[in-house]
């Protein structure tokens, strides 16, 4: 009895047991990721330029020993600019997964727990869900003008009911099992029940749409500034370079190409671990091969 | 007759079954023979490879995880192991063919039963599509399914357990293999049902002298249905032998250990219970109205209006089969569903009202324990804080706690030291320990343990129950078991109610109830209960 019911349990052993081979593009997503961060973190180090400053006698000029990705329209150092870029792109997605997952995680534990909140709850989330982070991020620019805050909104809102969704559906089937309901017989204060019982078991699938929320909220905000709802043109980052680059990309393909394909590498990264994620903590969603 | 009756048609040799990965054997040197019309019992605990044994006759090893590493398979003289994948094919349905446990999951739900029976035909190449219906609605008529040609037509969850098990038996009887194996083809369905289908087996078995290599853990069934019995044990054969051999004249230590741990139908002889009266139900009852668009508002009386009494010291026992009521009734008095109407007076209180804020302080009088010992333990917290949390959440200081959850280690059989580990470590029988001491820890006047050791093999089974019994009568806790085995209560209970459709439909001491039952249904219960003419305590049928 024991034995059989223990595989489960031992499920994520033997997924590490598998053979190498299949591991390699996860290895490379995280040493790429990795590398991120810390061009994120040492930026200023990397690169002598300051990704401000205008040489309007510079201008447009081809990558070069002196400026590797070469200039954009006002003269300003596009490598320091996708590098500093890499550091606004970080900051802004792991603030709006963070907040996502925070504020997912205390409603969804409301919504599944306590079911005379659920119908209102979630019938509000539906709603939210219903807005376009896009049309939001016009309306809030109109409102308040282009700063960071408006696009995090902007990303946050329509994200964090997908978490809400999945933490209630969590906590929903946590409910009948039989340890919460001895937790009930216990007299366990509810606020218990949900810390110490509930919560840990949600961490799991919360870490894996963290992944996703984190991929998704990079790719928003540099929709949103490449759309010029985002952040104010003159912060380096990877969606106002590529959309000040598009003016001159026939005669300079390399102002979008260039924080294209960080961009693309890094969300790339991050979907390729968060799919490992999800392999390792729920081996039944894993393709059979 | 007798030359066909003794004609060889399984016969293994040496079998050893091993992972693939780390070539560890999971059986080992597994021999046994079995002839046309007999019916072969292999008995053992979870673990001890009988379905293992089953599956590498079937040829259905998974071949990425397990292989056989040693010995031979013979069915109808032909090896098993050194047949190509093709020819395997052929001779399943044909001379060889396997009925599961889980009628359910046994049967494609998208697909009628007719048609499924029917491909076993066609992938045969048997007959044209007339032939074939005539063919399988004759089978159907066989094993006694009412209106074959509705039951042709429908799909399974159409059907109850019984008819879809019926139908898988069709599908495996159709073609008149020489050898069914029969895996725990009755642990999922009701006593009654388990009785019509084990007729069923023995009717085709006779009919059509095949021979029955039945899979069980239950000794109930194996008295009664056993020509021989194989007694396995942690991919070890322990013993081989009749019937009466196994039962009556067991060799080896461990069948010996494993038989007598069975209960027997017969209650022990208690005495009656005297103790003041702790707990009094009325009237309790649970209705669940299912508002629909067509057909209105419909209303299911799971529980009907129900009233029980329990003193200091008791154990009463609720029995009934699956849709009885008797997990709502459990449900309802631990409050873990809102009853509809009716009384819980826990002493002098009425708590069947209280809202979940008021009934805290009274949780403490009333403990629970759970059927899946698996799934009754948060596997993230160390066995100390498992069995405290209800004293801490009542105020005792820790270290006290603590100190208590000790105690109550060693008093349900367990040690102190196992106080830091985690669930995982612990066997289904220690869990169940595990959860019992944790009932314990608040001193509760009321015990409901609802189908505790179910999930228990059986030798495990009659230590929790002597556990339970014993801590019964040592603290004056009285306890409402609720269980669908009747051997089981009559073992441990000193009551007994016998549940239906809702409502009690007989209720006395156990002598009364099992011995004298006064009601149809009760006999009819009685009269199902796999083997209820042994005394498998003193390897003995009864006088």
């Amino acid at each position: 009895m024991q034995k059989v019911q223990d595989l489960p349990g031992k499920a994520p052993a033997a997924a590490r047991s598998r053979p190498r081979s299949r591991d390699w593009p996860v290895r490379v997503a995280c040493a790429f990721l990795v590398f991120i961060l810390i061009v994120a973190v040492v930026g200023p180090f990397l690169t002598s330029g300051d990704p401000l400053h205008i040489n309007a006698a510079n201008r447009i000029k081809p990558p070069s020993a002196e400026h590797l990705f070469g200039t954009d329209a006002m003269g300003r150092d596009v490598f320091a600019r996708v590098i500093y870029g890499a550091r606004t792109s970080i900051i802004v997605g792991f603030v709006a997964a963070l907040a996502s997952l925070l504020l997912g995680l205390a409603v969804g534990l409301l919504a599944g727990y306590f079911p005379l909140a659920d119908a209102t709850i979630m019938r509000v989330m539906d709603g939210i869900m219903s807005i376009p982070s896009i049309v939001l991020a016009v309306a809030l620019v109109a409102i308040t003008g282009a700063n960071l805050g408006t696009v995090l909104i902007a990303i946050i809102v329509p994200e964090f009911p997908r978490v809400v969704r999945l933490v209630r559906g969590v906590i929903l089937s946590l409910r009948s099992e039989p340890y919460v309901e001895a937790a009930i017989s216990l007299a366990t204060p509810t606020w218990r029940i949900l810390f110490r019982h509930m919560l840990p078991n949600t961490l799991a699938p919360l870490i894996v749409q963290g992944s996703f929320v984190l991929a998704s909220a990079i790719l928003t905000e540099a929709a949103l500034s490449f759309l010029g709802v985002g952040l104010p043109p003159e912060i380096p980052s990877w969606g106002n370079i590529m959309a000040e680059g598009r003016t001159y990309f026939q005669l300079r393909p390399g102002l979008i190409f260039f924080p294209g394909i960080f961009l693309a590498l890094t969300v790339l990264s991050i979907n390729l671990i968060g799919d490992a994620l999800r392999d390792r903590f729920d081996p039944k969603l894993e393709k059979r091969h | 007759m007798e030359t066909a009756k003794t004609k060889e048609i399984l016969r293994i040799d040496n079998l050893d079954v091993s992972l693939v990965e780390s070539g560890k054997t999971l059986i080992r040197d597994i021999s046994f023979t079995l002839h046309a019309g007999e019916t072969l019992c292999l008995v053992g605990e979870s673990g001890s490879g009988k379905s293992l044994t089953s599956l590498a006759v079937m040829g259905l090893l998974d071949p990425g995880a397990l292989r056989v590493s040693a010995g031979r398979i013979l069915v109808e003289g032909i090896d098993v192991l050194a047949a190509s994948a093709e020819e395997l094919r052929q001779m399943r349905a044909t001379r060889m063919s396997m009925v599961f446990q889980e009628p359910m999951t046994a049967l494609n739900p998208t697909e009628t039963v007719g048609a499924q029976v029917e491909e076993v035909l066609r992938v045969h190449g048997e007959g044209n599509a007339v032939t074939r219906r005539e063919r399988v609605l004759k089978m159907f008529e066989a094993v006694h399914l009412p209106a074959p040609e509705r039951i042709h037509a429908s799909y399974p969850y159409q059907l109850s357990g019984g008819q879809r098990q019926r139908i898988v038996i069709s599908m495996a009887l159709i073609l008149n293999p020489r050898l069914l194996i029969a895996d725990e083809p009755t642990t999922a369905l009701d006593v009654t049902t388990q009785r019509q289908i084990l007729a069923l087996i023995e009717e085709m078995q006779q009919k059509f002298g095949t021979a029955v290599l039945f899979i069980t853990h239950d000794f109930g069934v194996v008295s009664d249905i056993a020509d021989r019995i194989v007694v396995m044990n942690r991919g070890d054969l322990v013993e081989t032998g009749t019937r009466d051999e196994i039962l009556a004249r067991p060799r080896q230590d461990y069948t010996r250990m494993l038989v007598s741990s069975v209960p027997s139908l017969v209650p022990p002889g208690r005495m009656p219970v005297t103790g003041a009266q702790i707990l009094e139900v009325a009237n309790l009852n649970k209705v669940y109205t299912q508002g629909s668009f067509l057909s209105g508002r419909r209303r299911v009386d799971a529980l009907k209006p129900t009233g029980l009494t329990l003193a200091t010291g008791e154990i009463l026992g609720i029995v009934g089969e699956s849709g009885s009521g008797k997990t709502t009734l459990a449900r309802c008095l631990t409050r873990l569903i809102e009853p509809t109407g009716g009384a819980i007076r826990l002493g002098d209180t009425d708590i069947s009202a209280m809202s979940q804020r008021q009934l805290r302080p009274y949780r403490r009088r009333f403990q629970v324990v759970f059927q899946d010992p698996f799934r009754s333990l948060n596997a993230r917290l160390r066995v100390r804080d498992i069995v405290a949390e209800g004293m801490l959440n009542f105020g005792t200081p820790r270290e006290e706690a603590y100190a208590r959850v000790g105690d109550l280690l060693e008093r349900v059989g367990l040690s102190v030291e196992m106080m830091d580990r985690y669930p995982h470590q612990f066997s289904g029988g220690q869990r169940q320990r595990i959860c019992i001491a944790r009932a314990l820890a608040l001193r509760p006047e009321v015990l409901i343990a609802d189908e505790s050791v179910s999930a228990l093999d059986v030798s495990v089974q009659k230590q929790v129950l002597e556990l339970l019994r014993e801590i019964c009568d040592e603290t004056g806790v009285g306890i409402i078991f609720i269980t669908h085995d009747l051997r089981v209560a009559a073992r441990i209970c000193d009551r007994v109610l016998v549940m239906q459709r809702g409502e009690v439909v007989e209720s006395g001491s156990v002598d009364e109830v099992l011995t004298r039952p006064a009601q149809a249904y009760t006999r009819e219960l009685i009269g199902a209960a796999p083997g209820r003419n042994w005394d498998f305590e003193h390897f003995r049928p009864f006088a």
